[in-house]
């Protein structure tokens, strides 16, 4: 058997504008737990992608050896076939299935078509025995909790005769028994000699059971060490966050007023689950002029926060109070809040942001349509004369305001949403991940809109996943994790750091 | 030199006209097909189809698919469908003729009570599908089978009629010539009739497309976003006048002006300048183009969703009431299959199974499209077998036009 199972020589993966990954390494030894850290958007899925022929064979530079030979995966069912396994953060079982059923999706015990039912179940007892469960093999999966379906699917995984499993962020959902429980299965996996990644933003679970970690940081591997060097949180949190600081970010002098809004006891429970509680007793303010910065992991709660606040738009039984100008103010509905003088930019621009097929116009003017309309008798020659100021203001770069906005880039479709919400004259906007998906030019000038915001008095709420961004552009940063706010500093004393360990600290 | 320049200019022009064709192509599509399949029935039946009384049966007979059509326009714009028009239709004229035939009850207060049953109706289908996210296909399949149910109940099987004269004129009467001058024209154009009346609007429907076309031009040349050739703008513009004027002058020349096509003509206005003209028009089109992004931006989408629902319940009651009035009976078997005829009057006019998509201007000409196919076999001596076929194929043809020039664009 050879000693390393899997090597990730010199992988380059570009897309259109952004160079993914770039030159990243991996050595994965026959029979270890191999951790893999990072930021969001640091590269890590790209990398699995590439591994298990997600991006095919050809679509990237450098080499995959596995299994003492060069791998050219063309698709996942070619790495699964040579034992490559991933198990993603969102679970891929039919909830109305049974256990055997899942187990053996696509990969029935089927004798010309018809499945043998005897020894569909006996399989399944004898996997699900190796996983640690004691359900029956006919449970449908709906009845299992997040933990139970986490090794639902690593029994899955093994009745395909898995030699390299994978798995993305696997605790991420699951409370602190189930993790244990699930991180106790890995152990014992390897002790049985199975090699296993694992993809985790816990570093106390990374110190627990990683053989080896290797650390991504913006598409470079940074580092790769073993645990006998001795793994510690510190030095993970180093690597993932420490790159330079360069002059990125617009300059701006702060000029801060006095408080606008202020949020208390906010708390919201799941739509579908109302015993989940995932926002819990959050409060916060903002001022005139301030940039106020959310930091967190995805998954913490921050645009579910910012949904609830907005009119509601998320969760139920939402308890908490929403106060502008020291004033508790009605936020039930979409329109209310925006009346009470607030603004929500999605995160999700093309699915909650804008109407694609509609015209650049007929997006800005959605929010504040009487504004262009006399006795509701919409007046064409106001809607275009507005759509043509925001067009000029924020620099939309587009051949007319009569364009579609589907056929704008990332850039731009953003300035569209930011110029809908601008144009109801928010006092409070609150703009969630607002630099996504978007490439380093527009970035820099939608800093600039956000500082000529704050110049102008309002306040903005500012949530990203990228740490450097907040550091760069906010005066004030709050922490969320799981749910909660679990610290807040001043910028001048905020640093990565900081952050990252209030937040894998829990 | 200047013979390359005229050529590379003349070239750029006949791509421009290219590119503007092929993207307003199903506009024009949809205008050339009512005029080809006109002109061809028109030949084939010997002149029969554009006959002055063939002309105002048309309409007559498509009366109530029209004014359904609008409404349902409204629906399938919002992303939904309504499958239970048809059954409500009948279940309202039903109620119609039970309350004027068997309890004589007074004219205007049966008609108010007929529009304000169908608005609940549309209200109490509407309520489960915006507020309980109930797909509107389920919900109006059984709202098909309970009115058709109801009808059946109410009229105990039997038809019920006949309705007094003062009723029938809603759907068969013609508005009375107001104008003078009647004799002379009718010596001018050597004709039995003249209805002055029905002559001048068209002269001024005409108009009325003609100005509004012109400083439509003008606005959009004042933005720079006018591209529509001016060949084409002409041509337009003079087909449409034309055959308001030369249709209207058919109807003048048999007995006027029908109620029903008054009726369908404010109708249509109205609807049109609601959706395309006012806020709440354009809410529906952002509910329709995407729901979750409408109600982030404050609009009131299950609101929206009910009141569409409403008002399809009161045109189909508004449809109805000029179906029995045209029967001159109710029968449980009225409306029977029509809710079919009306979604693919709006889908040939150019609406989008998916929402935000549709005018109503494209439902009102796809209704009369199909009308035409339907009198023009009618005429030729198709059969019913033949004529489902085709209408089923047109229909097929006209979705997947769609399709492929969405892909292509």
């Amino acid at each position: 058997m050879q000693d390393t199972l899997l090597e990730m020589r010199s992988i380059t993966k570009t897309f259109p504008g952004v160079k993914a990954l770039d030159d990243v390494s991996l050595k994965v030894r026959t029979g270890e737990i191999h951790a893999i850290c990072g930021e969001n958007g640091a590269g890590k899925s790209t990398l699995m992608k590439v591994l298990s022929g997600v991006y095919p064979a050809g679509s990237y530079d450098g080499e995959i050896h596995y299994d003492g030979a060069l791998a050219q995966f063309r698709d996942i069912s070619d790495s699964e076939a040579r034992g490559i396994i991933i198990i993603h953060q969102e679970l891929a079982l039919v909830p109305l299935l049974s256990i055997a059923e899942n187990l053996f999706l696509g990969n029935e015990n089927a004798k010309g078509g018809v499945i043998d039912w005897r020894e569909t179940n006996q399989r399944t007892e004898t996997l699900l025995r190796k996983v640690g469960l004691r359900d029956a093999p006919t449970t449908l999966v709906e009845k299992l909790g997040v933990g139970k379906q986490q090794l639902v699917e690593i029994a899955k995984a093994l009745a395909k005769d898995v030699r390299l499993l994978i798995l993305d962020e696997p605790t991420s959902a699951l409370s602190e028994s189930d993790s244990q429980a699930l991180l106790d299965l890995m152990l014992e996996l390897k002790a049985q000699g199975m090699t296993q990644i694992i993809i985790s933003h816990k570093l106390n679970e990374v110190r627990r059971i990683a053989d080896t970690v290797t650390v991504i940081r913006d598409g470079h591997s940074v580092s790769s060490f073993a645990a006998s060097e001795g793994i510690t949180e510190d030095r993970i949190v180093r690597d993932m966050v420490g790159r330079s600081m360069e002059n990125r970010y617009p300059p701006r002098t702060p000029r801060i007023g006095e408080r606008i809004m202020r949020v208390s006891d906010w708390s919201v429970a799941h739509p579908e689950h109302a015993d989940r509680q995932v926002i819990r007793n959050v409060g916060f303010d903002v001022r005139a002029g301030e940039v106020v910065g959310i930091a967190g992991l995805m998954g913490a709660g921050r645009t579910e926060l910012a949904m609830s606040i907005f009119g509601q738009s998320w969760g139920q039984n939402i308890t908490g109070t929403v106060e502008m100008h020291g004033k508790p103010v009605d936020v039930s509905d979409v329109g209310r809040a925006i009346k009470a003088g607030l603004a929500y930019v999605t995160e999700d621009r093309k699915s909650l942001g804008l109407i694609l097929d509609d015209t650049i116009t007929r997006n800005i003017t959605l929010a504040n349509l009487p504004e262009v309309a006399r006795a509701s008798v919409l007046n064409d020659h106001a809607e275009t004369e507005v759509a043509e100021k925001y067009r000029k203001d924020l620099g939309i770069r587009t051949p007319g305001v009569f364009q579609k906005v589907v056929n704008l880039s990332g850039g731009n479709q953003q300035k569209v949403v930011l110029s809908k919400w601008l144009f109801v004259g928010p006092e409070v906007l609150i703009l969630d991940e607002p630099t996504r998906g978007i490439d380093v030019g527009a970035k820099y000038e939608i800093y600039g809109l956000i500082n000529d915001l704050a110049a102008a008095g309002k306040g903005v709420v500012m949530i990203s996943s990228e740490m450097p961004e907040l550091l760069g552009m906010c005066d004030r940063v709050y922490v969320m994790n799981e749910g909660a706010f679990v610290g807040e500093m001043p910028a001048s004393e905020a640093s990565q750091e900081r952050i990252m360990s209030l937040i894998v600290n829990e | 030199m200047s013979v390359a320049e005229n050529t590379s200019q003349s070239a750029g022009a006949t791509a421009r006209i290219g590119s503007y064709l092929k993207a307003h192509l199903r506009e024009y599509g949809l205008l050339f097909a009512l005029i080809a399949i006109m002109a061809f029935f028109q030949i084939v039946t010997g002149g029969t189809l554009l006959r002055p009384i063939n002309l105002t049966n048309l309409l007559l007979q498509n009366s109530y698919i029209v004014i359904m059509a609008l409404g349902m326009l409204v629906v399938i714009v919002a992303g939904h469908i309504d499958l239970s028009v048809g059954s409500v239709m009948g279940f309202v004229g039903a109620l119609a003729a039970v309350m004027i035939v068997n309890y004589e009850m007074s004219i205007i207060v049966t008609m108010l009570t007929c529009v304000v049953v169908g608005a609940i109706i549309g209200g109490a289908q509407g309520y489960w599908i915006a507020y309980w996210k109930i797909p509107s296909f389920i919900v109006t399949l059984a709202g098909m089978l309970v009115f058709r149910g109801l009808s059946l109940w109410l009229l105990e099987g039997q038809s019920v009629g006949p309705f007094p004269r003062e009723f029938q004129v809603i759907a068969t009467g013609f508005v009375p010539d107001i104008l003078p001058g009647g004799e002379a024209f009718k010596g001018l154009f050597a004709v039995r009739n003249f209805n002055v009346l029905a002559f001048a609007t068209g002269i001024v429907a005409a108009g009325w497309v003609v100005w509004s076309g012109l400083r439509q031009r003008a606005q959009n040349k004042a933005y720079g976003i006018e591209d529509e050739p001016r060949a084409f703008f002409v041509a337009r513009i003079a087909i449409i006048a034309l055959a308001l004027i030369f249709i209207l002058y058919k109807l003048a020349t048999f007995r006027g002006l029908p109620n029903v096509l008054l009726t369908m003509g404010v109708l249509t206005i109205i609807y049109a300048f609601i959706t395309e003209r006012t806020v709440l028009g354009r809410r529906i089109y952002a509910l329709g183009g995407n729901e979750k992004a409408a109600k982030l931006s404050g609009i009131k989408t299950e609101r929206l969703t009910f009141l569409a629902f409403v008002n399809m319940g009161m045109l189909a009651a508004i449809a109805g009431l000029v179906f029995a009035a045209r029967l001159n009976t109710a029968t449980p078997k009225a409306g029977f299959a029509l809710e079919l005829d009306v979604i693919a009057a709006v889908f040939i006019g150019g609406a989008s199974m998916s929402g935000g998509v549709g005018k109503i201007v494209g439902a009102v000409v796809g209704a009369f499209l199909m009308g035409v196919l339907n009198n023009g076999m009618s005429l030729m001596g198709i059969g019913i077998d033949y004529q489902q076929m085709i209408k089923g194929l047109v229909l097929l043809a006209a979705v997947i036009f769609d399709v492929y020039n969405k892909k292509k664009g």
